[in-house]
């Protein structure tokens, strides 16, 4: 889910309560008390990893949502990909791609660009349907998503309707890396005298500056391993130390 | 659980061998993938570690190494490694280092060795390093005949004449001539598409002598329409069956025209002399054309048939020494019939002779693109003043009339029209031994040209007394061996391929190779090296690789893996000039890498790296003073 405009991604709050700093480890503890749905409950008791864990041996899992509108409050999940990985390796074998009925209506605009149509989600499992299994391959895994924050609040909304929960967890995202990465190089004197714009930030400009192969956009399951591959190409550039601690990325 | 990644998907089945596969198997492949992304600069494959997936390139490149870090190979997207060590269940050998920023795909152990033993063309197409492939890919085929490996439908030319069962003789006949043909064939479906009708597509055929004979000959009306004199019970031969077995179906049915369907659609008439004429475009042809030609004129005009023939031998996929020596022997007859051209114009020669063949000539290895080489052997009686005039209009006359047939002059003035080279038998055993006994860089250039020496005209007894003397003074001189040897190391093949270049061996790329020089022409002079240290008879490359073989001098296998190399070079260079000729080029030497099919370039590669390994080999073998 990668089309966002310029004026979506500006009015996108970012970090929002819980974010860098947070003691997961606590985090998940707390709600593992708390939680009361047993999916959820069963994917906090699972823990996470420590903030000191490694960049290369954190199990991750890279995640994107299509949708069918870019509000949460007002449009819904349409399809969900993901693909566990770690920095070194992705296994396409360990990959899911569900498509979903929508809670709400599905929007001409939105099919345009992922290409779902009403006759694809005709049968589709609604959300709550595939949610344990969906938090299960979420357990003990790092998120990495681009523009994190759709997934997050997406994912929010669906489980605050079906569960009436919310759910919280370390993420990595991307985009965020990538313009952090770039405002390093943006500020230079000699680029500003150069008249040169901040370099892109979007999924597809980002991987191309690693020298990633192109990929078709907007199938959930293509983006999250788009996600996964850039991940692993901003690692192998900016920590190329093996022992760099996943509390670098994460938030 | 598996989900299919499509992009993964589409890569795969845009690159070999992958495309090959079934969807099932490779969807099973694409889900299973692993990816891993690797900076330019950092190791991918290091010597001695266990090695449990294959790598294929998704974008980027990687360089291959041996183990003293001499560069091996270099690949790009969609080329593949780590097999070996799959295959052999051994730690890997060749480290790999990512040369950019590099996406591989990583198949799992399981997954490849499934394909590899269950999918022969998977194998055959993975297994680089195994030497079989190269045998594989360039067959011996000796009992090579034009009418055993050519389709019928080769011999169509234009579609048949098809004509309604009403139409009378009359209109037939007009029809026949308007189209210059000697036979129609006469269908229901005349002009109709639609073959959902269980009829027969042909019902009968008419042919000139039908006309006669059952027709005039009866005194029938020239109304009678067309299905009262035809045949009927047809022949019939389909498009992909072989010109062999149409020829056989003619014979047994006692017909003389076949008619062609491609699924049940009348495409072509054949006639027993279509079949005729396609045999008759043969080197034996061209070379009784040769001896019929009057004049340098109506020689110069058989260039094109040269050329033909060529092709065609190549269309029938006839190997590197059917084709070589057929052009040889082409190039032999030119030369015989200008010398007998020659003779005729100038009067009988006032002394004996010898004209010889040089180089790829001599050694039946000619192809297309040739240059002459030449010389005269004169008698030892041979008086300058008195004989000189007669021989330099001869050599003028017959290497003037080489260059008019395609053969062009030697720019290394290597021809009879050169003094140097139209000397007495003594002046030229007095060349050979000092060439031998005392070589210098320039002599052993001779050495390279002249020692593969053929007599096509005259006393031929002195050529083989010349080769003779060859063979008895070279043979287990290690002095002039190492010589030659060195100079035989002048020309170096290239590493292989990457992207669209040729790489060599020092990582530089450029875009394109000779191939003789490159390929042909080093393995050459590195089998005539051997073949002189073991006094192996025979001109032909193959013929002495075989006196070497049986010599047993070189390391096991590696006489058979260099023939191989030799067959492929050769095939190639000979493809990519019947190729140019197709396309309406002037043939040449020189192959660009973009036109090469992935098959050929890892070929290529292979044989490349068998004339380097005998390279090396060679120079360790003929070091100076080393004894044989």
């Amino acid at each position: 889910m990668f089309y966002l405009d310029k004026k979506a991604l500006q009015d996108t709050p970012n970090n929002k309560p819980v974010g860098k700093g947070v003691n997961w480890t606590g985090e998940f503890a707390k709600r593992h008390k708390q939680a009361k749905y047993p999916a959820l409950k069963q994917y906090y008791a699972h823990g996470t990893i420590s903030a000191d864990t490694p960049i290369a041996e954190t199990p991750l899992v890279a995640l994107d949502f299509e949708t069918t509108g870019l509000n949460p409050k007002t449009d819904s999940i349409v399809s969900i990909g993901l693909v566990a990985m770690t920095v070194k390796r992705i296994r396409c074998q360990e990959a899911q791609h569900w498509i979903i009925k929508p809670d709400t209506e599905l929007k001409t605009k939105s099919v345009v660009i992922h290409g779902i149509t009403h006759s694809d989600v005709a049968d589709a499992p609604s959300f709550n349907r595939v949610l344990d299994e969906l938090l299960q391959h979420l357990q003990g895994k790092v998120v990495v998503a681009h523009h994190k924050d759709i997934e997050v609040r997406f994912l929010n909304s669906a489980l605050k309707h079906y569960i009436g929960e919310e759910i919280v967890f370390p993420c990595i995202d991307t985009m965020a890396l990538e313009a952090r990465f770039s405002r390093t190089i943006k500020r230079t004197f000699l680029r500003s005298l150069l008249g040169q714009k901040t370099p892109s930030i979007r999924l597809t400009d980002c991987r191309s500056r690693y020298r990633l192969p192109y990929y078709r956009q907007h199938n959930a399951l293509t983006d999250a391993l788009a996600c996964a591959e850039l991940l692993q190409a901003q690692v192998a550039t900016h920590y190329p130390d093996d022992t760099s601690p996943i509390s670098a990325i994460w938030c | 659980m598996a989900t299919e990644q499509v992009e993964v998907t589409d890569f795969l089945q845009r690159h070999k061998p992958f495309s090959d596969l079934a969807a099932p198997e490779l969807s099973h492949v694409a889900s299973g993938v692993e990816i891993a992304y690797y900076k330019a600069g950092s190791p991918i494959l290091t010597f001695g570690q266990d090695n449990t997936h294959w790598f294929v390139i998704r974008s980027g490149a990687v360089e291959v190494f041996r183990r003293d870090g001499e560069l091996y190979n270099r690949l790009g997207e969609g080329n593949f490694f780590g097999e070996l060590a799959l295959m052999r269940n051994r730690p890997v050998r060749f480290p790999v280092v990512a040369l950019e920023d590099t996406l591989v795909y990583l198949i799992d152990a399981d997954t490849f060795n499934n394909l590899f033993d269950n999918d022969e063309q998977f194998a055959d197409f993975v297994e680089v390093e195994d030497r079989s492939r190269l045998r594989e890919s360039s067959p011996d085929k000796k009992d090579n005949n034009a009418l055993l490996t050519v389709k019928v439908e080769k011999l169509i030319e234009q579609l048949p004449l098809i004509l309604p069962p009403h139409t009378s003789v009359q209109d037939a006949a007009l029809r026949m001539t308007e189209e210059g043909v000697s036979s129609l064939l006469i269908s229901n479906e005349y002009l109709n598409d639609d073959t959902s009708s269980d009829d027969e597509p042909v019902i009968g055929i008419v042919t000139d002598v039908d006309i006669r004979s059952r027709l005039v000959a009866n005194g029938l009306d020239l109304s009678t329409p067309v299905t009262d004199i035809m045949t009927t019970q047809l022949t019939i031969v389909q498009s992909n069956q072989y010109v062999f077995e149409a020829m056989m179906l003619m014979l047994k049915h006692k017909v003389t025209h076949l008619p062609v369907l491609r699924k049940s659609k009348p495409i072509g008439l054949i006639s027993h002399q279509d079949i005729l004429r396609y045999e008759s475009q043969n080197s034996l042809f061209v070379v009784k054309s040769i001896f019929n030609a009057q004049n340098v004129d109506e020689l110069a005009a058989l260039k094109d048939e040269v050329q033909t023939c060529f092709s065609r031998m190549v269309d029938e996929d006839a190997n590197s020494q059917m084709i070589g020596s057929a052009m040889a022997v082409i190039g032999r007859s030119f030369k015989q019939r200008l010398l007998e051209l020659a003779e005729e114009e100038f009067g009988p020669p006032p002394i004996p002779y010898c004209f010889l063949a040089l180089g790829s000539m001599a050694r039946d290895e000619q192809l297309i693109v040739t240059d002459q080489d030449n010389a005269l052997v004169l008698d030892n009686r041979f008086e300058p003043k008195l004989h000189d005039a007669y021989f330099n209009d001869l050599a003028n006359f017959v290497c003037d009339g080489l260059d008019r047939c395609g053969y062009t002059y030697c720019k290394g003035g290597i021809m009879a029209t050169n003094k140097k080279w139209r000397q007495p038998l003594k002046i030229w055993e007095q060349y050979f031994t000092q060439w031998i006994d005392n070589p210098t860089p320039e002599t052993l250039l001779h050495s390279a040209i002249f020692f593969d020496l053929d007599g096509v005209w005259g006393k031929k007894v002195w050529a083989d007394a010349l080769n003779r003397l060859i063979r008895k003074k070279a043979f287990k001189n290690s002095r002039f061996l190492a010589c030659m040897a060195r100079n035989a190391l002048l020309r170096t093949p290239p590493l292989g391929f990457f992207k669209d270049f040729v790489m060599e061996t020092d990582g530089r790329q450029t875009n394109s190779i000779n191939m003789k020089r490159r390929g042909t022409a080093p393995i050459a002079d590195l089998i005539r090296v051997h073949a002189l240290s073991v006094g192996a008879e025979g001109r032909n490359s193959f013929s002495r690789l075989n006196g070497v073989i049986d010599a047993k001098i070189l390391p096991p296998g590696r006489g058979v893996d260099l023939r191989d190399a030799l067959e492929f070079i050769a095939m190639v260079r000979i493809r990519h000039q019947a190729f140019d000729l197709e396309m309406k080029r002037v043939p040449d030497n020189d192959i660009e890498p973009e036109y090469l099919s992935d098959f050929e370039r890892k070929n290529l590669r292979d044989a490349f790296q068998i004339l380097s390994d005998a390279q090396k080999y060679m120079k360790y073998r003929y070091q100076p003073g080393r004894h044989l």
